[in-house]
Parts: C-alpha cells; sequence; structure tokens
C-alpha cells in the first residue's frame, strides 16, 4: 500500500502525481472463503479491516452490489456522537466515537474527522428535564455532557433565534463536546484501502442473489459473478437487510423507509457545531465546503425507491429556518433520500440468526454512520469467535422475542419514532 | 409523494395519509401469542407489490387498504375495509 503523507505528495508531486497506484485492487472472486461479508458499505469494509487486523482472519470477501461509497455509507448527514440515554447504546455508540478519534491515524487515510460538538435544543422546561437526565447517564458512564444555558448557546451559535417569539423557543441545550462530523466517503474509501493491504478481497459490481444453505447451515452464496463458498457469511447490507435475509427464509423485525437529506449551496462558515434538537426533528451542520448539511424525519411509510417525498423539505426547511433565521437566504443544492433499516425498537442488530453460521448486521434507523468503526470492530468479534462481544451481546436478533428490546424512545413496537 | 385516490374523497397527496401497517401484520383481538409476536415484531418487508393498511388520517379519517409497489410507488389499488379485490384475497 503506497503510503499517504505529505512527504509522500511532495515526492509524487514533483512527477506530475503521475505514480500514484489505486487505492485498492479489483479482484476476481475465489472459490472459497474463511468469511464473505455481504454488503460494502462502511460497517461491512470495517468488519473485514478489523478481522484481518485484529483477528488475523485474512481469508476475507467483501461483496458490493454497487461501488464503493455508492450507498448508505455516503447518504447520511455525518454526524457522529453518542449522547444516548441508555446504556446498551451509549455503551455501543462510546465505543465507537474512541475509534473515530484514532481511525485517521489507524488507516492512513484522513476521515476529516471533526469533533466540533453534537448540541441538542431544548425548547421547553420538559425539554430541559430530559436533556439533564440525559446528559446525568452520560457523565456517570464518563462520556462528556454539559448543559448549556442560554447565555452560552447565544455565543456559541450567534445565528440562532433566540427571541421569545420565535417558532421554537431556545431555552437552553445539551452538547457533546467530543461529538462532531466526518466526510462520510473517505471513511468507505479509507477501510476499502486499508482492508485491501492486509488482503481482503472487495469485490464491486457483485451483487449476491441467493445462499446455498445445507442442513440449516450456511456454505456459501449465488452471485452476479458465480457461486462462492464460505464457512461463515456475514450480512451488512442496512436498508435492504429484509431482502437479504429473505434468501434465507428469514423475517426480520425491520421495515425499509426513506430518510432525506440535503445540501445548500456553500458559504462561509457560520455554523460550528452540530445542531440538533429534542423536540423538532431537524440537524444542521456546515460541511467543511460550506454546505449547509439538513436532515429531518424518515418519510414514514415502507419503500425502497430511494426518492424522498417533497412535503418533507418543506418540513426540514422550515423548521431549520426557524432556528436559523439566516438560513433563509440560501438556495439548496441537492437533496436526496436513502433506504434505512427501521427497526421495531430504534435499536440496531449485530448477532447470530437461526441460520448456522449466517450472522446479521443491520437495523441501523438513522443511526448507522456514527456507529461504523465500532459495528464493524464489534461485529468482526462475533464473526471471528462464533459469539457476541459483550457490548454487543443485547443487540442480538432474538431480543424481540424474549422481550429485550432497547428502546431508546420508549415507542414500542413500531419502526422508530411512529 | 404519492397520488392516492380516496374512495370517498378522491385523489389526494400522500401528506393526508398515514401508513399504518401491512395487512398480514393486522392483529386479532384474540390473537394467540405464537402469532402474536411474529405480526407485532417481523415483517416480509417486500421490495415490490404489497398490500397495506393506511388512513385518511387528515382527510375523511377512513381506513384503507392499498396495494401498493414499494419499489417503483405505482398503486394498484385503493379499497374501503371490507372490499376485496377481484380474485385477491387481500
Amino acid at each position: 500500500m503506497q503510503s499517504y503523507s505529505a512527504l509522500n505528495l511532495f515526492r509524487r508531486g514533483l512527477g506530475g502525481h503521475k505514480s500514484w497506484t489505486r487505492a485498492w485492487r479489483d479482484p476476481a472472486p475465489k472459490s472459497h472463503y474463511d468469511v464473505i461479508i455481504i454488503g460494502g458499505g462502511g460497517h461491512g469494509l470495517a468488519t473485514a479491516y478489523y478481522l484481518a487486523k485484529v483477528h488475523g482472519i485474512k481469508n476475507v470477501a467483501v461483496l458490493e452490489r454497487g461501488w464503493i461509497g455508492g450507498g448508505n455509507t455516503g447518504r447520511n448527514t455525518t454526524i457522529v456522537r453518542s449522547n444516548y440515554r441508555q446504556p446498551a447504546l451509549h455503551n455501543l455508540f462510546e465505543f465507537s466515537l474512541k475509534l473515530w478519534e484514532g481511525m485517521s491515524d489507524d488507516l492512513n487515510y484522513n476521515v476529516m474527522f471533526s469533533q466540533r460538538g453534537a448540541l441538542f435544543l431544548g425548547h421547553s422546561d420538559s425539554d430541559m428535564i430530559r436533556l439533564a437526565e440525559r446528559g446525568d447517564a452520560m457523565r456517570c458512564m464518563g462520556i462528556d455532557a454539559e448543559l448549556m444555558s442560554k447565555a452560552q448557546l447565544r455565543k456559541l451559535i450567534p445565528l440562532l433565534d433566540m427571541s421569545d417569539e420565535a417558532r421554537f423557543p431556545v431555552v437552553g441545550g445539551l452538547i457533546q463536546p467530543r461529538g462532531g462530523t466526518a466526510r462520510h466517503d473517505a471513511v468507505a474509501w479509507g477501510y476499502a484501502r486499508a482492508a485491501d493491504a492486509l488482503g481482503v478481497d472487495v469485490i464491486q459490481n457483485c451483487e449476491v442473489t441467493g445462499m446455498d444453505i445445507r442442513g440449516g447451515k450456511i456454505v456459501g452464496v449465488k452471485t452476479t459473478k458465480g457461486d462462492i463458498g464460505a464457512d461463515r457469511v456475514g450480512i451488512c447490507v442496512a436498508g435492504n437487510s429484509g431482502q437479504v435475509a429473505a434468501m434465507a427464509d428469514l423475517r426480520l423485525p425491520i421495515e425499509s423507509h426513506l430518510l432525506q437529506a440535503f445540501v445548500s449551496e456553500p458559504v462561509k462558515p457560520m455554523i460550528d457545531t452540530v445542531i440538533m434538537s429534542q423536540s423538532i426533528h431537524c440537524y444542521i451542520s456546515q460541511s467543511d465546503k460550506g454546505e449547509i448539511v439538513l436532515g429531518g424525519d424518515p418519510d414514514m411509510y415502507p419503500t425502497y425507491s430511494q426518492r424522498g417525498r417533497p412535503d418533507r423539505i418543506e418540513e426540514v426547511a422550515g423548521q431549520a429556518i426557524a432556528l436559523i433565521p439566516a438560513l433563509s437566504r440560501l438556495r439548496m443544492l441537492r437533496s436526496w433520500a436513502g433506504t434505512t433499516d427501521m427497526s421495531f425498537d430504534g435499536s440496531p442488530i449485530i448477532g447470530k440468526t437461526p441460520v448456522d453460521e449466517l450472522y446479521l448486521n443491520g437495523g441501523w434507523c438513522y443511526g448507522g454512520f456514527k456507529a461504523t468503526p465500532g459495528s464493524g470492530w464489534l461485529y468482526a468479534h462475533t464473526l471471528a469467535k462464533g459469539e457476541p462481544h459483550a457490548l454487543n451481546a443485547p443487540f442480538r436478533l432474538d431480543r424481540f422475542e424474549t422481550g429485550a428490546t432497547i428502546d431508546e424512545t420508549g415507542a414500542g413496537p413500531m419502526p422508530h419514532h411512529r | 409523494m404519492l397520488l392516492i385516490h380516496c374512495p370517498h374523497c378522491g385523489p389526494r397527496a400522500q401528506a393526508e395519509f398515514v401508513f399504518e401497517r401491512p395487512l398480514e401484520s393486522i392483529i386479532q383481538i384474540d390473537e394467540a401469542l405464537p402469532d402474536l409476536i411474529p405480526k407485532l415484531y417481523s415483517r416480509v418487508n417486500p421490495k415490490g407489490p404489497s398490500w397495506e393498511l393506511w388512513r385518511h388520517t387528515y382527510g375523511c379519517q377512513s381506513w384503507l387498504k392499498l396495494h401498493r409497489d414499494t419499489h417503483n410507488h405505482t398503486i394498484h389499488a385503493v379499497l374501503e375495509i371490507g372490499q376485496t379485490p377481484e380474485g385477491g384475497d387481500a
């Protein structure tokens, strides 16, 4: 693997940058692998990387239907945080956040992780009680959280509408200073390159079309590039988990919904933290290119179309402008939608399935991107040992039938927030 | 946004409607426990045609049965509760 460094940039610049080679190989699939990972998103690539790096399992293939970075990894709003209230969730996301902090060095790839703070606004006394409760739960576990007063918020985000007449009056907030954003496609590319360097085959344009299951045990997969044998197979295709699991006759506690995101034209720095809210569903940040990145509620009905409904754009834009009136002068540049796995308690699934040697990682709802390194690390552990790590043990598939759901919002047996 | 032809109100924007659940996941009041758990928690989640329960919440408030394609957004049928499609068993 060519090292990416300032020295190398300079040295190869002298040659007109013509000596750079491709970041990862384009291998043809072998006939058999120790582990096959279905899905070349951030989570699948991270899983392959940690399988090779931490567990020494290098005979691994990642099968990607499209191209690396073309799925949900490149469709999110790039927010990274671990400010959850329930222990199972904040343990998972805090573990992930710690991996984010060393990721660029570990991968020799700049993922532009920027810990600019992840702020939740409170709009009422009851919002502030819930934020304080969440902050207390986090601090008890050693996770950073600070309650913010109105005066502190005014200083942090001068453009926020702090007037009493505001549509969503701001009375305070809770910030996690170590939260922030990262460049999402760099995460996929960085993991693909690093996994490839350790011997993992990253195979693009290779769609899994069936599973070879004999006597309740998976022995391989059928793909558009031929049949491939495997000792162990990991599904990692959030958004399409139900489709892939159906190849093994499994029904999952998941509905596929759309989540949209929007970016404005680029402007000078105006928002230097990630803004979310306890009561309304709108998140606002500014990318390194200067674009204002917006996200909101999912589209609230099952669809795989990747085409969002326009009334959601109006709703999110309306909320964003109410919070920061200066945004009203911006033009929207692009909007897009990603298909997300909405699980029935709002929490992910990482663990075994009823089919021997077939494992599942999915059900990430809105929260997949921030979990990328932690999810990969824990899924790699699960695939290597055949047993879940203590951190992902609560996120097993059978928790729904045993009643051990992890329901952060208390929404009950419905896809999150319905 | 979908254009849904409500049998009572005519063509209306999707914004007036709320998706509830697939028809096969409707829970009967005397549902046996082995049937209840899968209906509460597991879904076929099809990519293609699907029979679903919707409600015209911000219109006439009627419950409706939609036959809808989850991939290309075609709506094949909108029926009142109690109506059954020709040749179908929804």
